[in-house]
């Protein structure tokens, strides 16, 4: 490796000027007029007088707030618990299914929300629904993957052999767990806990589903409030009561675990299980990680095919029509749904794989400006869909500015949501990208563009593909942003089935569970496909090195 | 004293360890001697219970002790590359194993002053494990296992990865080391002079 390259020595080879600003223009204008001035106006709406005492001293604030945190509490120790064996079992051994299990175990947190507030629906008994067991219960499920991912990455570079060196010094398993790995963990273990604290004290889609109005999160207080009651002042003040919340959090956790990181050389790898304890561990932990994993799926396509405690395709057979009985009609359409959710998605898809791919382009060539707009582009990430969604539904209605009656402006959204995901998916792999590569181009007869396109642009290409996965995925479950932007007539997905799921009588709830169905498969397909051309790009990139 | 009979190790269809038997008599320091991929390490494991052997047993003192989990053995190991605790500072990883035993604050703090002291460890006793020059990790592991006196004391190629004086000085101190403590010893290594310096007996695999 060459050291650090000399401005002027590198200046023959220098690409054109006006590449990077060019690249940088349609992100940086995007994240300006769709995040900025929206969240600026959320902003202004709050510094109003006696908008924040108003809202603040609202009756049932406190309440909200209260079991927003507890809920948020009880949901994160209650995954870190769950989660800590499969982590172990999936970092630790090599055994039969490994495979689909990871995946069995990763797919739910991909899912949409709405698809596991309506699998739980399903699941639990009616008298369960409403109350903070449901919430709770459908958060674990739905962040078990965060503490497998990100204690499980740390598990498997704990080399076996300091566990290995506490049992011959006499350590029983207890010990071992309590003085040796737990502090070996406690910088994956924070990090896990933040990620499940923040995903749970933000949740939406599953806690507006299963808590209801009995039960409302924050973020469920603030949609109530500004798309029921009309109190878009109080909305506002709310979700900047949050930001200011999670950014504290944030802080925090950083602080921490800054104080407590180690570092590992080498990973043990990981191996079959010999010892019988172990081998009965691997087949209980397995089995039971597998089913906890799976049953409210399968049990929410099951349901959609129950009518009045027989097995019967009745909703799915009347999807298409709008009418439950002849002059009854539903005012939501189902199907339309699907092709409109469709349609957002691959809008959605191509606005932020274009917009992250110059972004991030533009972030790798412009080594000192570029973390600007690093940092700017991740700020939609940490922002709640439903700030995102309140903001556009306020800014977005004046005249000359009057987009809300736009189709687009719901797929821009969601593009605004899915786009820092591409950023972070390409940004790594632009930085791994050798400058002797450009070097080699170079000598070759490339000019410094040519060879650029050559080499960082190619190299993005099939990732890109990937992302576009990733992002349609996550239009097509958006969830928080769409429910202040939807117009009546035209629903997404989420929005029919959290409608149809509102509903009394059992045909639209069946039909809730069976367009549930739909976006679970879809969603599951779109992903498996993506992260395959995620991998077997990863594959080509290992063979070359 | 301790005796391990006829034990068969195999992964997959490679067979590790063929019907190996080896007996260390109290007190008594011996050298494992062989080429890389013999099987030696794989024999410290099984007997330290870190391997379940396919066939065989390991007894201690005429104690059956082949279903005996590690921690009950009272078999210490000192692993190639050290397996220092990397969030306990260097009297606490020699304390660790006296912790475990369920040892009390005072006579654990003497006993690792002792050791500290016997391996000329004393101005390290609150530094940070993972700034140690090589030589002073490899002391550190070799009294944390010395630290709850166990019955046999497993050393796998606990020298390698010095340079060449550091290392005969090590093995010189690590020989009168063991002699002063008196513990029984079993030293896998592919060295032969590091062998003959160090124990009383070499055995081959």
């Amino acid at each position: 490796m060459a050291g650090p390259v000399d401005r002027d020595r590198a200046a023959l080879n220098r690409r054109p000027s006006w590449l990077e600003p060019a690249l940088a223009a349609a992100p940086a204008i995007g994240l300006a007029l769709f995040y900025m001035w929206p969240l600026g106006t959320l902003l202004a709406r709050v510094v109003q007088p006696g908008s924040v005492s108003e809202a603040l001293g609202s009756a049932g604030l406190g309440g909200v707030l209260w079991f927003t945190l507890w809920q948020a509490l009880a949901s994160t120790a209650l995954t870190m618990v769950v989660g800590f064996a499969p982590a172990y079992l999936l970092a630790r051994f090599r055994f039969r299914g490994r495979g689909a299990l990871l995946a069995i175990v990763t797919v739910p947190f991909m899912l949409p929300t709405v698809v596991v507030g309506a699998a739980f629906l399903a699941l639990l008994p009616s008298g369960w629904h409403g109350t903070a067991l449901a919430v709770i219960v459908a958060h674990v499920f739905f962040n078990v993957a965060v503490v497998v991912r990100l204690v499980g990455a740390m598990w498997a570079v704990l080399p076996t052999d300091l566990t290995a060196a506490a049992r011959t010094l006499g350590a029983s398993p207890g010990q071992l767990l309590r003085f040796v790995v737990l502090p070996l963990l406690r910088p994956a273990l924070w990090a896990a806990a933040t990620v499940v604290f923040l995903f749970t004290f933000t949740s939406f889609g599953a806690a507006k589903l299963l808590g209801g109005s009995a039960n409302p999160t924050l973020e469920v207080e603030i949609a109530r409030r500004a798309t029921q009651l009309g109190d878009v002042d109080g909305a506002a003040v709310l979700s900047l009561l949050q930001l200011l919340i999670l950014g504290v959090v944030v802080w925090w956790s950083s602080r921490w675990q800054r104080r407590a990181s180690l570092q590992f050389g080498s990973g043990a790898a990981a191996r079959v299980a010999r010892a019988r304890h172990e081998r009965r561990f691997v087949a209980i932990a397995g089995v039971s990680t597998a089913l906890l994993m799976s049953v409210p799926l399968v049990v929410l396509i099951s349901r959609s095919f129950r009518l009045g405690g027989r097995w019967s395709a009745n909703a799915w057979r009347t999807l298409g029509s709008s009418e439950v009985r002849p002059g009854v009609s539903l005012g939501i359409d189902p199907l339309a749904s699907i092709t409109l959710s469709l349609k957002y998605a691959v809008v959605a898809a191509v606005v932020s794989v274009t917009i992250g791919a110059c972004a991030a382009l533009a972030i790798a060539a412009a080594r000192r400006h570029g973390a600007l707009l690093d940092v700017g582009m991740m700020l939609p990430l940490g922002t709640s869909a439903v700030t995102i969604g309140l903001g556009m539904l306020i800014t977005f209605d004046t005249a000359p500015f009057d987009w809300r009656s736009s189709w687009w402006l719901i797929p821009l959204g969601h593009a605004l949501v899915a786009t820092p995901f591409v950023v972070r998916a390409l940004l790594p792999l632009l930085r791994s990208i050798p400058a002797d590569q450009r070097a080699a181009a170079a000598t070759l007869g490339a000019s410094p563009l040519r060879a650029w396109l050559a080499v960082d642009v190619r190299h993005i290409l099939r990732p890109l593909a990937a992302s576009a996965g990733l992002a349609a995925a996550i239009s097509l479950g958006e969830f928080g942003a769409t429910t202040f932007l939807t117009r009546a007539g035209s629903e997404t997905m989420p929005i029919a089935i959290s409608r149809l799921l509102g509903r009394a009588g059992e045909i639209p709830r069946a039909q809730g569970f069976a367009l549930a169905t739909i976006l679970l498969v879809t969603t599951a397909c779109i992903i498996g496909i993506a992260s395959t051309a995620a991998q077997s790009t990863g594959g080509a990139r290992a063979r070359r090195e | 004293m301790l005796a391990a009979n006829e034990i068969t190790v195999t992964f997959g269809d490679r067979t590790v360890l063929d019907h190996v038997s080896l007996e260390v008599a109290r007190g008594e320091v011996v050298a494992l001697l062989g080429p890389s991929g013999s099987g030696k390490s794989t024999l410290l494991r099984v007997i330290a219970g870190l391997l379940v052997a396919d066939s065989g047993t390991v007894s201690l003192d005429g104690r059956d002790i082949t279903e005996w989990p590690s921690h009950r053995r009272n078999v210490g190991m000192v692993f190639q590359d050290e397996q220092l605790f990397p969030h306990l500072t260097v009297a606490q990883n020699i304390a660790f194993g006296l912790r475990m035993h369920g040892v009390d604050r005072a006579a654990t703090s003497a006993r690792v002053q002792e050791l500290m002291h016997l391996a000329g460890l004393e101005s390290l006793t609150n530094h940070d494990v993972t700034k140690l020059s090589g030589g002073e990790a490899k002391r550190v592991a070799l009294v944390r296992s010395l630290a709850p006196r166990p019955a046999v004391l497993l050393l796998d190629e606990p020298l390698t990865g010095l340079d060449r004086e550091l290392h005969d000085r090590l093995a010189i101190e690590l020989a009168a080391l063991l002699r002063a403590t008196g513990t029984t010893a079993l030293l896998v290594t592919h060295d032969v002079d590091e062998a003959t310096s160090i124990a009383d007996r070499i055995e081959r695999l």
